[in-house]
Parts: C-alpha cells; structure tokens; sequence
C-alpha cells in the first residue's frame, strides 16, 4: 500500500501536457465527416412582436437549412429551473439579442452574410431596463408583476432594534453586470441519426443540464440523448445554463439538415448574447449600539434578471444567504427579490449572488465604522460571528472557527496598521494618494439548502480488466482542475498511486449523475463521494478475498483483474445523502443554508492617481480557511485567478447598455485585467478540516471572487475620504465624486443618531 | 445572382509552416489563423477575439509574435511560421511547458498555447528577463484563469532552468 499522502500534495495537473503542448481537444477543434455550419438569427429590438421575416434575394436560400420555432418536435423551451426562456422566439421578443432563426451551410464563410440578409420587421413594445424602471410596474414583461422570485429571511424581531439603537446607519450600494469572459468562446457539435439518436459535443459545466433541455425540446427519451462534454477554455459559471440554449440549436439543425452541425459563437456575439453576472441594489439599515455591536437591521437585496427566469431564483437564494456576511445579527429581515427587464437573461458566474450582497455587506461595515468613529477592523472584531452562534437563517455556526484570529493575522500579513498610519501622514501632500482596506466574509460549500438532496448525486468508481482504476463522474474540468483532485482522492481511499487512477470524460452515455459543476461543490461533496465510491471497490475485493488488508499497487492491480476475469464488472457507485444535522426549511428559509463555510479576510492596497484618477492595486493579501488544501498549487491558482477577476469587478469590467443591448461586446472595450495591471497576490490558506468534505475540504472556487471588490473600495475609500458605493469604479467616477464633494460633502445624510 | 464568398477567387499561397513548405488555395483576406487551423489541421493555436487583443492566437512569423487573426493569408507568401505544434522542437519552449505544468501556468488551457509562444518570443529576446519585463511582455495575452502570477513564475523557473543546462 502506498503510504504517502497523494492529497494535500501538488500532483502534475492530469491533462496538463495536452494544454501545454496543444493536442487538448476544444469545441472549435473537432470536425465530422459532412458537417455543417450554424448560425443564429437575432432579435435587435428588445421587445415587440415579429410582424414579417424577408430572406433578401442575394442570396441561394435553397442550399441554407432554415429552422424556425415551428421546427422544434417538443416543447420550445430552454427547461431549467421554469420553463419560460423560448429555444426560438415565437411572436415575440423580449430581449436584444434573442435567438429567432437559425441558418446552417456547409461553407462558413457564407453564413455571416446570410444572417445579414435576414431581415426582420417587428411592432414594438414599450421596454424596461432597470430595476426601478421593473419595480414601477408600467410595463409588466415577465415573471409575476415583473418578479421571478421573492425570499424573506427573517431572525429575531427586527422592529424592536431601532429603539434601542444608538446609531442606525443606512446606505444603498450597486454592482454592475459582469460579463465571464471565458477565453474559449461558446460552442456546440450535434448529430443525429435516427438509430442512435441525437449526441452533442461541447463547451460546458453541466452535461446532465444540457441532458435534460435536449430531452424536452426534442421529445427524445434519456437513452437517446448523449451529451459529451470536451475540453472546455473557461467558463466560470458562464457556461452552466448557456450551452443547452446552443446544443438546441445545433440539435435542431442537425435533425433537419440530416448532417452534423458546428455552431462556435465570435466573441462579440458570446458577450452580447450570452449571461453575465446580475446587476444589483441592495439597501441596508443597521441598528447599532455605541459600543460597535450590530443589533438588528434589515437588508433589500434586488437583482436583475434579464427578461426570462433561468438561474435567477437560486443566484437570488445564495446572493441572499450571504448578505449577513461573517456577523452576528441578533435580528434581522432580508428581503430579496429577483425582477424582469428587457435585458438577455442574467446567470451564473463564479460566486452566484454572493459577490454582489457581500460588497454592499461589506461597504456598509466601513460606514458604520465612520459613523461609530471606529477602525474598520474593530467595527468587524466586535460583531463576528462565533461557534455556536447563528447565522441569519438561524444555521449554527459548527466549524472552531476563530475570525478575530484569522482578522489578526490579515492585519499582520498586510502589515495594516503601519500602513494606516504612513498613508494618512504621506497623504497629505503629492499627486497620489494611497490607501487600505479590508473585506471579510464566507462562502457556502455546495448547493443551497435542500439543493444537494434534490440533486442526489451519484458518482462511479469501476476497476477495469487491466486492472486500473476510473472515476466516473459528470463534474467537469474547465480549469479548476476537477480531474487532478478527483483522481487525487481516489487514489488516496484506494491507497494506490496518484497514476494508478484514470478519470472518464463526461460523457451521460457513460458516467452517472454527479450533478452540475458548479456552486464551489465538486470538491467537497463529488470528492466524498469518489472516496466512499472507491472504499466500496476496496470492501468488494476484500470480500471477494482477492485482497488483503495490506496491498501493493501490484496486487490490488491483480486482485482487479482477477475479479473481472471471474466475476464480470466491478464498479463501485456512491450517491448524496443528506447527513444528519443538515435541514432546510424552504418555505421559511431557516436551517442549514450549506453544509460548510468558508471563511477569509482579504486586504487590499491601492493608489489613487489624482492626475489620471485611475486605481492601481500595489498589494493584496487572501488569507483563507478551507478546511483542507487538496492541491497546493490549484488551490493558490484558484484563489488568484478569483481575486483577479474580484479586480476587474471592482476596477475595469463595466457593460455598457444601450436598450438591453450591452454597447462594448469586445475585448477592445470591455477591459478585463493584463498581467500589467495586477499586483502581487499573496495567498494563505489554514486548514481546520471539514466532517462533511473529501479529506476535510471544502469549497474555494467562487470564495475569491466575494472579497477583493469592497477591500479595494474601501482601500480608495481609505485613500480619498470620499465613499464610493458603486462599481465597477472607474476613473471618471472618482473624478465626478471629487468634483461634487468640492461642492457638498458626502456622507452625512445616511447616518442618524437617535435622540 | 449570388454573393457568396465561393464566386471571388481563391489565392496560391506558399509559406513554411514549422519547417514544412505548404501550399495553400485560400481567399486573400483569409485570416491565417482559419488557414492554420482549417486547412492544415494546426488546431492548437485558438481563438480567443478575432480582433488582435487577447493573444490566444499568437504565432511566430519570421522570428517575430503576432496575433495569427490579424494576418490575411496573403500576408503570409514566402513566410515561415511557428505554431504550438512546432514549437516543441525548441529547448526553450520544452523548460517552459514544463514550467507551466509545475508551477501551475495552465488551467483551462484555452490561452496556453499562445501564451507558451509569447513567453518563447520573450525569452529569445530577453534570455533573464525580470518578473515586470514578463508580466510587460505577455500582457497582450489575456488569461482568465490564472491572474497571471503563476505564469510569471512559470517563465522565471524556466529561464532559471535555462541557465542550469
């Protein structure tokens, strides 16, 4: 048996040499004998009634295959969570963008001028663009009265705080959309025949969710629906609900035409037409006593939808959850709301409402530190949350966690309170002024509440007649390096080497329902289900008696191959079950949000240039908890890579709309961060372990994402004097914000004290 | 009367491609990234924006980076290009694929190809280069993954493999 540990060690990234070399297989890369090329017809209103289509006369429509919604066999909708999002508009339009007509040719030179030629007349109808504008209820586009989903959280008795408040602090704070910017565009390969049925090949995080929309829209049962999913350039949540949209169309394409069909989007076409994070207002009013404790407050978080449901109910949920942030609230009321514009729909991406509700959080925190006259580390030291409190749904806090301690060591890390003190001093002179703030918050592991239950997952191990061994799961690799930890934690219950263990690609043919990849959940809950999939294969050789207690890599590859020489497969299947301790409430929204937390104090340092008012990051500081670190290098990979898309949240990546049509759909002008703008990124894990994960871990995909936007707000906050509630905060906007404090000082009005 | 491309006429185009002379039949204003992937089957250099700013298509023309969507075919007569699927033949690329993997240069892997090339060029011209003269020196190769710091590691250790050896 080896006894080296495999986890917790930084392994060779499994698919690693075929990234580095090229021969890793994308979308774009795969050709089929006869394969066809698809393009989709768009909507450019945002709302109205298609009136008339024309085909211009240039071009040889016979040669094109033309889909249209009458040529969808099943339910024309893309199934998720509702079925309200068309595959193809029917009548009507209710966002720029929206798929109406597809085309495909086998030349893809000549479908860019095909779509041109495609002319289509609507009646417009009044739109609505924000979320005042849907609240207003003038126009009513979607969801009930424009909302697609309401949830109030609710602790203690909110209404008897504000007389016992010294301070009650209120504020309003926004994010912008943000697009994923996945480098890999989207795309999709489908083909039918009539035997086997129809298999897509694509770009993606969910196989079983693209699964699912196939079978509806088509009217195909599950055995005749595969969906395999191939090396995927990014995605980040981008390419969680997106990909059934085009997988339908190229599935339509490919039924009618007879022949596969590729459909890879340009990037402009990705960014208009695709999700991006939602836009969101969240409004906080604080009851606090004079001593610093929060005491009772109630939180507004409204997001913006888009104009169809999709994801916006859960993204709500967890945006939702999280906007108590790290702290006690003796009492609290949140209440959220998800509501309809005319915008492409809003989905997924890396932290899934958290980020959103965590900077609003997280901003606030600092302005009751103003108003209380307090540092901003001791307004959070005061009203962490400690072990046996409880969350605002009324979740026990289990782990020992100790936040004023990691609160202490950011500060050392970050050399805080000297820096404090010279900024204030140097800052009173120069053309730049420099400045430090913190963020602190948690991120929950998995899905939402009931979620892990409702999903069941199911994960394989099999051993093969060779005598190696398989993971088999539809978790996907698209970076984070999903395959390298799952064979990691096989090998480590198997007690083989790391490269004894092989993964199946996703593949609904070939692995089971392990659910989506998604909600930083693969590593704890997929991980501990390979670990009890593989004891199950150890406990069958065992009691095969092919194996004993003690083994060589050797003799387990011969116990293996002896048992599927004698006995036929040997596969070892695991599926979800909620552990003790673990229960939701839905209808309430109290019990146990997640079945984990993880916990992290980041601290930011900027410089403000008062000649060109751009920020510049010098240093930032992540200091985490994740219970256990499976793979030292991904783990510090996923953090800065989260830390800098937080970055380009905070700083650079700012849509620009126009009528719900985002105005700078390129990379020219939608400005992402190079490896010149970003600053060192020093990444600290601790480890407190965690009953629930693979090994103790937990999740730390989306964790990074939550943290850098408010501690580099307050940073430029800490630099100027002036309090920024929006982003992504850009140059002009500081230069407008200094320009109007030179008129009327900010800040004042939100703070009242009580009499 | 049609407008398809198909009716303008295709160009003899011949260049050296990792060595190989080839001949290619191609529209003027065919980008060589399409001739590279679509014609001779090189799918490892991607796409990333069709528009020059992200790199993921980078290549060596002549010795020389550039952005592979930017270069109509006809550009590209009497050329000699380098792409991913060449590149290994040289020692410098090799440390740094190797780099890449141990430091974790790599995630998705969308931009890697055009990013191991970027950082080939870098280390041709600057063997010893400081971690600002790379992070200067890849920054028109965007990555969304990594936020960078590991690939900067990745080409100091492959630099500093490169003295060793």
């Amino acid at each position: 048996m080896n006894r080296d540990h495999i986890v917790g060690t930084s392994v060779p990234r499994l698919e690693g040499r075929e990234k580095v070399s090229g021969q890793a297989r994308y979308v774009d890369d795969m050709v089929l004998p006869g394969m066809l090329y698809g393009a989709t017809v768009r909507s450019q209103i945002p709302r109205g009634k298609i009136r008339k289509i024309t085909f211009g006369q240039q071009i040889p429509w016979q040669e094109f295959v033309i889909v249209s919604a009458r040529d969808i066999p099943g339910k024309n909708c893309i199934a998720l969570i509702e079925d309200d999002q068309p595959c193809l508009a029917d009548g009507v339009v209710n966002h720029p963008e929206e798929p109406i007509l597809l085309l495909a040719h086998e030349d893809r030179h000549a479908l860019p001028m095909a779509v041109e030629a495609v002319s289509v007349e609507f009646d417009p109808l009044p739109a609505i663009f924000t979320i005042e504008e849907s609240e207003g209820r003038r126009e009513i586009i979607g969801g009930r009265d424009n909302t697609f989903k309401t949830i109030l959280i609710e602790k203690g008795d909110v209404e008897s705080v504000w007389e016992m408040a010294d301070y009650i602090v209120e504020g309003e704070y926004r994010t912008g959309a943000q697009e994923q910017l996945y480098i890999e565009n989207n795309g999709m390969i489908a083909a039918f025949e009539p035997r086997q049925g129809l298999t897509v090949w694509g770009s993606l995080q969910c196989p079983y969710y693209v699964h699912k929309a196939l079978m509806n829209l088509c009217g195909l049962p599950e055995d005749r629906v595969r969906v395999v999913q191939l090396e995927t350039g990014g995605a980040f949540g981008g390419k969680e609900e997106y990909p059934s949209m085009i997988a339908a169309h190229a599935a339509l394409l490919a039924f009618k035409s007879g022949r596969p069909v590729k459909i890879i989007y340009d990037r402009m076409e990705d960014m208009a037409a695709t999700t991006k994070r939602h836009p969101s207002r969240t409004r906080h009013r604080t009851a606090v006593s004079k001593d610093g404790k929060i005491l009772g407050g109630t939180i507004d978080f409204t997001t913006d939808g888009g104009a169809y449901a999709t994801l916006s109910s859960v993204v709500l949920s967890r945006g939702a959850i999280h906007s108590g942030g790290p702290y006690h609230w003796p009492s609290v009321r949140i209440s959220a709301k998800a509501v309809a514009t005319n915008a492409p729909p809003h989905g997924a991406f890396r932290g899934f409402g958290a980020p959103q509700s965590l900077f609003a959080l997280e901003r606030h925190m600092d302005h009751i530190a103003e108003v209380l006259r307090l540092s901003p580390v001791e307004i959070r030291r005061r009203n962490f949350l400690r072990p046996g409190q409880t969350t605002t749904t009324g979740q026990t806090v289990s782990d020992p966690i100790d936040l004023g301690r990691l609160l202490d060591r950011a500060m050392e890390l970050s050399d805080y309170a000297p820096k404090k003190e010279r900024f204030a001093r140097e800052n009173q002179q120069g053309s730049s002024k420099k400045g430090i703030g913190l963020a602190a918050f948690l991120h929950g592991a998995g899905f939402t509440g009931a979620g892990e239950r409702y999903l069941s997952s199911v994960v394989g191990v099999e051993a093969n007649k060779d005598g190696t061994v398989r993971v088999l799961v539809s978790s996907a690799e698209f970076g984070q390096g999903t395959k390298t930890v799952l064979c990691q934690m096989a090998a480590e219950a198997l007690g083989l080497g790391y490269e004894d263990v092989r993964i199946a690609q996703p593949d609904t043919q070939k692995v089971p329902n392990s659910g989506p990849t998604v909600a930083s959940r693969t590593v704890m809950v997929i991980g501990k289900l390979v670990q009890s999939a593989a004891t199950g294969i150890l406990q069958t050789l065992r009691a095969s008696g092919l194996l004993g207690e003690s083994y060589s890599a050797e003799e387990f590859r011969r116990a293996c191959r002896e048992y599927v020489r004698t006995r036929g497969e040997l596969r070892s299947l695991a599926r979800y079950e909620q552990p003790e301790g673990i229960v939701w409430d839905e209808e309430k929204y109290r019990g146990s949000a997640y079945a984990a937390f993880s916990w992290a104090v980041y601290v930011a340092t900027v410089t403000v240039d008062l000649t060109t008012y751009s920020v510049t990051v010098d240093d930032f500081v992540a200091l985490q908890e994740v219970g256990k670190v499976v793979h030292p290098v991904l783990a510090k990979g996923q953090i800065i890579g989260g830390v800098a898309q937080g970055i380009g949240f905070a700083l650079y990546e700012k849509v620009v709309w126009d009528n719900g049509r985002m105005q700078n759909g390129q990379m020219t002008n939608y400005i992402m961060p190079t490896s010149a703008d970003l600053p060192p990124i020093r990444v600290y894990f601790e480890e407190m372990g965690n009953v629930h994960g693979a090994f103790g871990a937990k999740g730390i995909g989306e964790l990074p994402m939550d943290g850098p936007a408010p501690a580099i707000v307050n940073a430029v906050q800490d630099a100027l004097g002036v309090s920024f509630d929006a982003i992504p905060l850009l140059p002009e906007d500081i230069f407008d914000a200094l320009a109007r404090q030179e008129v009327r000082p900010e800040h004042a009005a939100p703070a009242q004290k009580n009499p | 009367m049609s407008a398809l491309p198909r009716e303008c006429p295709k160009s003899e185009i011949t260049l050296k491609v990792n060595g190989k002379r080839v001949t290619v039949h191609a529209y003027a204003m065919d980008r060589l990234l399409d001739v590279l992937r679509h014609d001779l089957g090189l799918t490892g250099t991607k796409e990333g924006c069709g528009e020059g700013e992200c790199g993921s298509c980078s290549v060596l023309l002549d010795g020389v980076l550039v952005n592979s969507c930017l270069i109509p075919i006809l550009q590209a007569q009497g050329t000699s290009v380098v792409t991913i699927e060449g590149v290994s033949a040289d020692r410098r690329a090799l440390a740094l694929q190797q780099a890449f993997l141990d430091c974790g240069g790599a995630q998705c892997g969308i931009c890697t190809p055009g990013m191991i090339l970027a950082a080939c060029y870098l280390l041709h011209k600057t063997p010893q280069p400081t971690a600002k003269e790379i992070s200067e020196g890849l920054s028109g190769n965007l990555c969304r993954c990594t936020g960078y710091l590991q690939i900067i590691e990745a080409v100091e250790e492959a630099a500093r493999r490169g003295v060793l050896t």
